[in-house]
């Protein structure tokens, strides 16, 4: 049951797991989501992209990097080791249709999920071009996937480790201004998609964006993920989770994402605690 | 007032008096109403712990004794699943206590909680012809708390009456939800020999009873109880399963083999005021108050990694139980004040009698005839206050309650860092989305037919995704009916 079937650490704080799950393997689309929880009397439920499925072996593919409590036991769990809860897929499935042009970006962790959009768009009979950053060079994923169904592939880095130094607005100016794309995908921090989205706004390209807020259920119930789209509240849950990000007031969804954070902090700093101690134990 | 051992002394002390007498009806009503012994209001918002204890044995007769057994039985009349109020109530005057439960048995599945979480002034007791006689529904024979007195002799030990399984019929149903209704149409179709499996969204089973109604009100471990017993008569759990998403609701029929479906799904579709100032940090629903809370066990600090919102001042908007239950939770997660703001009067509070009562005990403080007309925040966008605005009230309105008219002009700051939004749920509308045909109507209600069927074929609904948010009753009487006409339909079909 939700047997970690494969696991690969793709950065110092990012990895990529396959995990049993036949029936969300089955019916996922791409943009759509799971959430899951260590723990079934107190862990914490946390939402996840699929980044990808192979129905067959009835498995998915996550990729996370380890910024809080649970993302961080997860990355310590081993192959053959079960997830306690994990449910989906949830939200939106991406609209995939043939637009003509389009340009995806993938931020950092945001390349794992934008990497099924993009290649539903190109079967889909579009024209793709990819852009990708990260912070430096060991952040980059997924650029050989992202390599074969780009028709044109940017790779960037901040601090010019890797690619072209620059921030993913930078060329998506560019491609903006030169290919006259029909679409934009943008997915990765918040800062970058709204950027992005303010990158796009006075070319009239129509952005997606795929927001990742606070969730606790995902499935409608408790509206804790509510964002404010063109002045109307939308549950990310099930409105999204991708919206036209030329709509979305990034600032208020920031603050929001903020909400428990001192908490948190709290709360990972114990978890480093007891972690270490299990180490402490195993060595002994 | 409350204390335990002083009430079940006083009771103990008037037993010896009555006990083998035989008395008339005026005697009986004489007798006075039992209080329900209770925490200490100061220990309790201290703790997560049931506040309501339970009456004694000597009270639970006693209380049994004010039934005058009317021959009308007008308290029947207020049940929603009408159970033989009077034939339970003298087992239980008699100190017959199992076979008071096995009467409300014939009627009612889940009596632990019905007894602890039912609006009785407004069903049974509201029709008690001792309250009538005493002017004050208040002094109604406490229908509910005798029944909870029973259920909890078979939940501390007694023997559980286990129901009987009919023999295997080789058909299958699907059960969409694990909430009252859920379970009690699960029972129902499994005690007819049919194969039942219950998808559930949440990690957890129990549907708001888990999530929603704190422990303090209903102990998680009764509702663990009542679904350990479905599973030992065979029912099937599947939890993380989200009819919809996981599996469309028609592939469980087409593609599953399921021959019917009942969809106990729930309301859970938290409202928002859609004012100014709603998305700011502080304000949450109540659902997502309660589901940290009680689901996410996050009021347990040392455990749980679900991190809770710590509040100094709260404002709760609504007047239900949701509420309450949001009030009561922010004084124990240690809030030093927790307003409750209600448009209407205390007469208009749809929450139940019992929890208005408790709240105010631990020093909830209500706001009455106040609404809020926008939420202002920091430079931050947290909460600093809520501008509220005074009402009357005028003319009934369609559901008969008056209708609160804003006063001009009567703006006030009320400075809170927390604003908690209960004011009701609609229709969850991820089935409706996700399946063709499925009849809904204006607030996403399922629609359904006299016997619970709706508008695609083998496929039937109640609870609150049918009434809209109700009570746990309500959804047990409507998943106890759909299970009737799904037994119905099921034998109708057997042997082809
Ligand atoms: C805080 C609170 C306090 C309350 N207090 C009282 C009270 O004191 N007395 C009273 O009588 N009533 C009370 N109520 C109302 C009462 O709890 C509900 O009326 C009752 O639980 C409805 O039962 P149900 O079975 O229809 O749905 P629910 O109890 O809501 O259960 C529905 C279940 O279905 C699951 N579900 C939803 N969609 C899907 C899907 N697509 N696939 C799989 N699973 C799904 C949900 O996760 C949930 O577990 C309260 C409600 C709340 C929120
Ligand atoms: S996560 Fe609860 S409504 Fe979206």
């Amino acid at each position: 049951m939700n047997r970690i079937l494969a696991k690969r650490q793709l950065s110092d704080e990012v990895f990529l797991m396959k995990i049993e799950a036949p029936l969300i393997a089955q019916e996922r689309q791409p943009g759509q989501f799971i959430i899951l929880q260590l723990d079934t009397d107190f862990g914490e439920r946390i939402p996840l992209t699929i980044a990808d499925a192979d129905p067959e072996e009835g498995s998915i593919t996550i990729i996370f990097q380890t910024v809080g409590n649970t993302s961080h036991r997860l990355a310590a769990m081993e192959t053959g080791d079960a997830i306690e809860n994990l449910l989906g897929p949830l939200g939106h499935p991406t609209d995939i249709r043939k637009y003509g042009k389009v340009v995806c970006v993938g931020g950092g962790i945001g390349v794992a999920p934008l990497h099924p959009i993009a290649k539903a768009m190109k079967e889909a009979g579009n024209e793709v071009t990819i852009i990708i950053g990260a912070r430096n060079r060991k952040l980059v994923i997924f650029e050989e996937e992202m390599g074969r169904i780009a028709d044109k592939l940017i790779v960037c880095t901040d601090d010019g480790s890797y690619g072209r130094k620059a921030l993913v607005t930078g060329p998506l100016k560019e491609v903006c201004e030169t290919w006259n794309p029909d679409l934009a995908v943008a997915i990765g921090p918040p800062i970058m998609m709204k950027f992005c989205a303010e990158t796009t706004r006075p070319f009239g390209v129509h952005t997606l964006v795929s927001l990742n807020t606070i969730m606790i259920d995902g499935t409608g119930m408790c509206g804790g993920c509510r964002v404010t789209v063109g002045g109307e509240t939308k549950f990310v849950c099930v409105d999204g989770p991708e919206f036209d990000g030329h709509l979305v007031d990034f600032d208020n969804m920031m603050l929001r994402l903020g909400t428990y954070t001192r908490e948190e902090e709290a709360d990972h700093h114990a978890c480093h605690l007891d972690l270490a101690l299990e180490e402490d134990h195993g060595n002994a | 007032m409350h204390d335990l051992k002083h009430l079940d002394a006083e009771a103990k002390k008037l037993m010896m008096e009555l006990e083998g007498k035989t008395l008339k009806p005026r005697e009986r009503a004489a007798i006075p109403p039992q209080e329900m012994p209770a925490q200490d209001a100061q220990k309790r918002i201290g703790n997560m712990n049931e506040v309501a204890r339970g009456y004694t044995e000597a009270q639970v007769r006693l209380e049994s004794m004010r039934c005058l057994q009317c021959k009308n039985a007008p308290c029947i009349k207020g049940c929603p699943v009408e159970i033989d109020i009077p034939r339970f109530i003298k087992h239980a005057e008699d100190g017959k206590f199992a076979e008071s439960l096995a009467v409300i048995k014939e009627s009612s599945l889940l009596p632990a909680i019905c007894g602890r979480v039912c609006p009785q002034e407004t069903q049974c007791q509201e029709f008690c012809t001792v309250g009538k006689m005493l002017k004050d529904v208040n002094k109604a024979v406490s229908i509910g708390r005798i029944e909870r007195y029973v259920a909890d002799v078979e939940l501390h030990g007694g023997n559980p009456i286990m129901p009987e399984v009919a023999s295997p019929t080789g058909k299958r149903v699907a059960i969409v939800g694990s909430g009252p209704a859920g379970i009690t149409a699960a029972a129902d179709i499994r005690k007819a020999g049919h194969e039942v499996t219950i998808f559930e969204a949440f990690h957890k089973p129990g549907g708001v009873m888990v999530y929603g109604i704190p422990e303090f009100r209903l102990p998680k471990a009764i509702v663990e109880y009542e679904i350990n017993n479905l599973k030992q008569m065979g029912v099937e759990i599947k939890t993380n399963f989200l009819v919809g998403r996981t599996r469309k609701l028609r592939d469980l029929i087409d593609k599953d083999g399921y021959n019917a479906v009942f969809i106990g799904s729930g309301a859970g579709l938290p409202k928002f005021m859609h004012i100014e100032g709603e998305n700011l940090i502080g304000v949450l629903s109540a659902n997502e108050y309660l589901t940290r809370s009680n689901l996410m066990k996050a009021y347990n600090r040392e455990h749980a990694h679900t991190p809770i919102f710590v509040s100094r001042v709260v404002g709760v908007l609504g007047g239900g139980n949701v509420a309450m239950d949001a009030a009561r939770t922010a004084v124990r997660l240690g809030a030093e004040k927790v307003y409750v703001v209600y448009r209407r009067t205390e007469k208009e509070m749809p929450a139940r009698v019992e929890e208005v009562a408790h709240a105010k005990e631990e020093g909830v403080e209500f706001l009455l005839l106040q609404s809020p007309k926008r939420i202002l925040g920091n430079e931050k966008q947290q909460v600093r206050a809520m501008e509220v605005l005074s009402y009357k009230l005028g003319e009934p309105d369609d559901s008969g309650r008056r209708r609160p008219i804003a006063i001009e002009g009567s703006e006030r700051e009320l400075p809170v860092d927390t604003v908690i939004v209960s004011i009701g749920n609609d229709s969850n509308p991820l089935l409706e989305k996700t399946t063709e045909g499925l009849a809904t109507n204006k607030w996403g209600n399922i629609i359904i037919n006299d016997d619970c069927s709706t508008s695609i074929d083998r496929i039937y609904a109640g609870g609150d995704i049918v009434l809209g948010a109700a009570t746990v009753i309500l959804a047990m009487g409507q998943g106890r009916k759909a299970a009737a006409s799904i037994n119905a339909l099921l034998a109708s079909e057997s042997g082809d």
